[in-house]
């Protein structure tokens, strides 16, 4: 055939995989185990688990804030709650689930047998755990875990009032370092296998869009993860050895650390949304059975998020002392960045336009987080400018923003992701009807708990206080009810995820009929996905409506698709 | 289910219907949009600084503009939800529509035309509003003598520390709120003693930090007499949310008058509410997570008064 653009390289099939002698029941999950559909499940179970316990922590501060004064907890004990919520969240549930993904969907997406590294993969996946034992360790050091926010400015983030070497502080800091060093050899591992490893014919513009956000926000992790953990053995040193790199008192420039800060945790924020972009992608075009609109721009679109993504860092610091025109410099770039998300946003809209919608759970979230995502666009553009910056930054204006992007768009897209995927990986469907009572109640309790946000922060309202003046009173009350009812959504979700993998319908190959090579495997798919017969890609993804074979003898991979898995991946216990 | 809507079967030319539904769903888009851009203004505390009408023209115009986007696509969504649902057990496809590059273009230009306009209406703002000066990084042991004055009045001396804040007058009167001429510009020196404070008066719409190790200098103009509350926006660690204070925004007589009166003032330590927050916590036994202890409340000739209730 004539499918000379693939790059990949057959000889990793003859790699021995999985390890020989890896457990093949449910002990797999505990194990060192090199498959990259069980590193999946183990980083998005061990996610899942910092989910509740990021939610509880929330739960406790959004009790203490359902009173104006500091009644439930000493202000203390909050700010250290509220540094352990926003880290665990980010570095333990939204790093992590993301990678999960990328796990269990990039091999058979684009027809490899499994990453790139297998044995760097599940080294990068252990850190997860080691690192989430030490943060969780630091709520028993002596004066408890770290109190400086998950941004950590010095030099409040280098006091250190117990004197002891070990701290919450130091712990943090360890913990986010290595969350960076599991991050990047993640993302050479994701890369590599993006560019090496496609099926036979699948070009760069046959790519699911899913595979371009993956490469394009791993990107991101390669250029930026070394500025922050630069930056945060920086602090370290500064806390433990006595340098002065941030300490004013000997020289040292404080908001120098908000530079390496920002300089990555700017781009990080597009880290976790850019897959979650790749997911709308993906589930639009099958629920609406169309193609998706626009498809090469908006994967052209991705990496142009990348790129704009680094050169935005400084609006975070528009009043750190920051001089006028480097103000107005970084406001026209982030005004920039709107173009290529609108782009996703417009193609999103027209692949919905004239289709066929389906309203199954998965595409309830996904419409529930772009129409967030929307919200959430247009108040980044107003943080953007300076001037209204300068009044609502460091507001709940603020907090409410990029929780409707990080909860509202970002983990909406995960809950899509995991009940449009579930059948593939586990066997089992999950059960629509536990879905769709969790998405109302999510999409409730979200839009109560975030959008009261802005108004309180309009008003002038700062964040991270522990308690405030009584006319936020009222902004603050929805907010916590919002937020206990976000409590009570996990009951259906956790309910269904138990109840469908152990007792479930077993899944076709192709519940959804959905264009795409991870549905020509089994469900579950075997250990080396197509294995031997990979299959030649020769047309683009999202044919729907088309008629036009995605694979050459595509009836074939259906045919043996509907037979049932050969592996014992089909049975949890 | 659905209704065979009249605009899923394709046409050749222009439909009025159609023509006229869309111009009638702008025209409902627009007033709405203006109205919102209005009404959010009074999701705002009063403009009590020469900055605040500034400020607020902006926040209005991006509402606008953003309700304008927002009710749009919405209208889109909503229209494919209620007309474009595949009936129960229908598995048929869409319309295969893979793309349209006129489309496509305009709204890629759209979006940049409007947000480089936004952005270059408040680059204008920033330049009416530049009311912050230099930032003069100190060395270390280095007194902060080395702004001149630049403000009508002034310099006023702004010192935070944790977890409190003083202010000190050009005639030394030392006080833990802060008084200001109603209409006049005001210099400030901005120096924190310890980690960095946020300087933050939700009613002038003016936030800055004060960044240990330099001295920033700033000014404003309050235009409307009253009592405005000063909070700390910037992280500062145990007691931060008990960081704040009053502003008192007088005429010039009343403020001539309150400066020659607490001149006669002997200095005292002032009402602190983080150290009362401290004590309170000694006493019962110190159950929270280690926090530094509050630097000893200023000596002020005149302290703030938690009982005065606040304008904004
Ligand atoms: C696309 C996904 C996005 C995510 C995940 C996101 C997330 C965040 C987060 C976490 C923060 C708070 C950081 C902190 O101080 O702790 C933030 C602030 C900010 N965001 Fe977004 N955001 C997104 C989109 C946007 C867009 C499209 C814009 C503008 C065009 C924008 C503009 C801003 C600005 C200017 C701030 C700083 C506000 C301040 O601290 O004063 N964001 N965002
Ligand atoms: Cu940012």
């Amino acid at each position: 055939m004539t499918s000379s653009t693939a790059s990949f390289d057959p000889r990793v099939l003859k790699a021995p995989h999985p390890v020989p002698g890896a457990p093949d029941n449910w002990k797999r999950f505990f194990s060192f185990n090199t498959d990259a559909k069980v590193i999946g499940i183990q980083y998005i179970a061990t996610s899942l688990f910092f989910l509740l316990v990021g939610g509880v922590l929330a739960m406790i501060m959004r009790g203490e804030l359902i009173t104006p004064p500091s009644d439930l907890v000493d202000p203390t004990v909050y700010n250290g709650l509220y540094t352990m919520h926003g880290t665990v969240m980010l570095f333990l549930f939204l790093f992590p689930i993301l990678n999960g993904f990328n796990n269990l969907l990039i091999p058979p997406m684009i027809g490899a047998p499994d990453m790139a590294f297998p044995r760097l993969n599940a080294a990068a996946f252990w850190l997860v755990p080691l690192f989430g034992v030490i943060l969780m360790a630091s709520f028993f050091v002596p004066g408890g875990p770290a109190s400086t926010g998950w941004w950590s400015y010095p030099p409040a983030s280098l006091q250190n009032p117990v004197g002891h070497l070990i701290n919450g502080e130091s712990l943090w800091i360890l913990a986010v370092a290595l969350s960076g060093i599991s991050s990047i050899m993640g993302a050479v591992n994701f890369t590599t296998t993006i560019l090496r490893m496609r099926a036979p014919g699948m070009g760069f513009f046959r790519m699911p869009i899913f595979c371009w956000t993956a490469a394009a926000a791993q990107t991101i992790q390669l250029v930026g993860l070394p500025a922050l953990t630069g930056g945060a053995i920086m602090l370290l040193f500064d806390l433990c050895l006595g340098t002065t790199f941030f300490r004013p008192e000997g020289g040292g420039d404080p908001v120098l650390y908000q530079h390496f800060f920002w300089f990555y945790s700017h781009p990080a924020v597009y880290v976790m949304v850019l897959p979650v972009f790749g997911i709308f992608s993906e589930i639009f075009p099958v629920y609406a059975r169309k193609p998706l609109f626009g498809y090469p721009v908006v994967a052209i679109a991705s990496f142009a998020i990348t790129g704009l993504s680094l050169i935005v860092w400084v609006h975070h610091m528009f009043y750190s002392g920051t001089p006028m025109w480097m103000r107005n410099l970084f406001m026209y770039t982030t005004m920039l960045i709107a173009v290529p998300t609108g782009i996703k946003v417009f193609a999103w809209l027209g692949t919905l336009w004239r289709g066929r919608l389906r309203l199954t759970t998965p595409m309830l979230f996904c419409l529930g987080g772009v129409f967030n995502f929307i919200f959430a666009g247009i108040t980044g553009i107003m943080l953007a400018t300076v001037p209204v910056d300068i009044h609502v930054g460091n507001t709940y204006f603020v907090v409410g923003h990029f929780h409707y992007v990080i909860f509202s768009t970002i983990t909406f897209g995960v809950f899509a992701g995991i009940y449009h995927w579930f059948p593939k990986f586990t066997g089992r469907m999950p059960y629509e009807g536990l879905g769709l009572l969790h998405f109302w109640l999510t999409f409730i309790g979200s839009t109560l708990n975030f959008l009261p946000m802005h108004w309180a922060g309009l008003m002038g309202m700062p964040r991270r206080v522990a308690s405030y003046d009584p006319e936020f009173a009222f902004a603050n009350v929805l907010a916590s009810l919002g937020a206990f009812l976000l409590g009570v959504a996990t009951i259906p979700f956790l309910l269904n995820m138990v109840s469908s993998w152990s007792r479930g319908r077993r899944a076709p190959a192709n519940p959804w009929q959905a264009i795409g090579l991870e549905w020509l495997l089994p469900s579950p798919p075997p250990a080396e996905n197509f294995e031997e017969n990979v299959p030649t890609v020769i047309s683009g993804p999202y044919g729907y409506g088309l008629g036009r074979p995605l694979v050459e003898h595509e009836e074939s991979f259906i045919a043996r698709a509907a037979q049932p898995a050969a592996s014992p991946t089909s049975d949890p216990a | 289910m659905s209704p065979s809507s009249p605009s899923l079967a394709p046409r050749p030319g222009p439909d009025l219907k159609a023509v006229g539904l869309v111009s009638l769903a702008a025209g409902i888009d627009t007033i709405l949009s203006v109205k919102a851009a209005e009404l959010s203004l009074k999701l705002l505390p009063p403009q009590a600084s020469t900055a605040a009408p500034y400020v607020d023209g902006v926040f209005a115009l991006e509402v606008g503009i953003g309700c304008f986007i927002f009710l749009g696509c919405c209208t889109a969504m909503a229209w494919s939800l209620l007309f474009h649902r595949a009936d129960k057990y229908d598995m048929d496809d869409g319309a295969p529509i893979e793309g349209n590059l006129r489309l496509e273009i305009i709204w890629t230009v759209i979006p940049l035309v409007i947000v480089m306009a936004i952005a270059t209406y408040s680059f204008r703002v920033n330049d009416i509003l530049a009311t912050l000066g230099p930032k003069v990084k100190l060395m270390p042991g280095e007194a902060p003598q080395l702004l001149t004055a630049e403000g009508e009045y002034g310099p006023v001396d702004v010192i935070a520390r944790q977890w409190s804040w003083e202010f000190i007058y050009p005639n030394g009167v030392r006080s833990s709120e802060l008084h200001l001429p109603l209409d006049e510009r005001t210099h400030f020196r901005l120096q924190s003693e310890d980690v960095i404070h946020g300087f933050f008066i939700p009613a002038f719409r003016l936030k800055q930090d004060l960044v240990p190790g330099s001295v920033i200098s700033y000014s404003l103009t309050p235009t409307i007499e009253g009592v405005y509350r000063l909070r700390d926006s910037q992280f500062s660690g145990g007691y931060f949310a008990a960081n704040q204070t009053d502003v008192v925004v007088e005429s010039r007589e009343a403020f001539d008058g309150w400066l020659a009166d607490s001149a006669r003032q002997p200095l005292r330590p002032s009402y602190n509410p983080a150290d009362e927050l401290h004590q309170l916590r000694l006493r019962k036994g110190d159950r929270g997570w280690a926090t530094v202890p509050p630097a000893p409340p200023p000596l002020v000739n005149a302290s703030q008064d938690p009982s005065r209730p606040h304008d904004a």
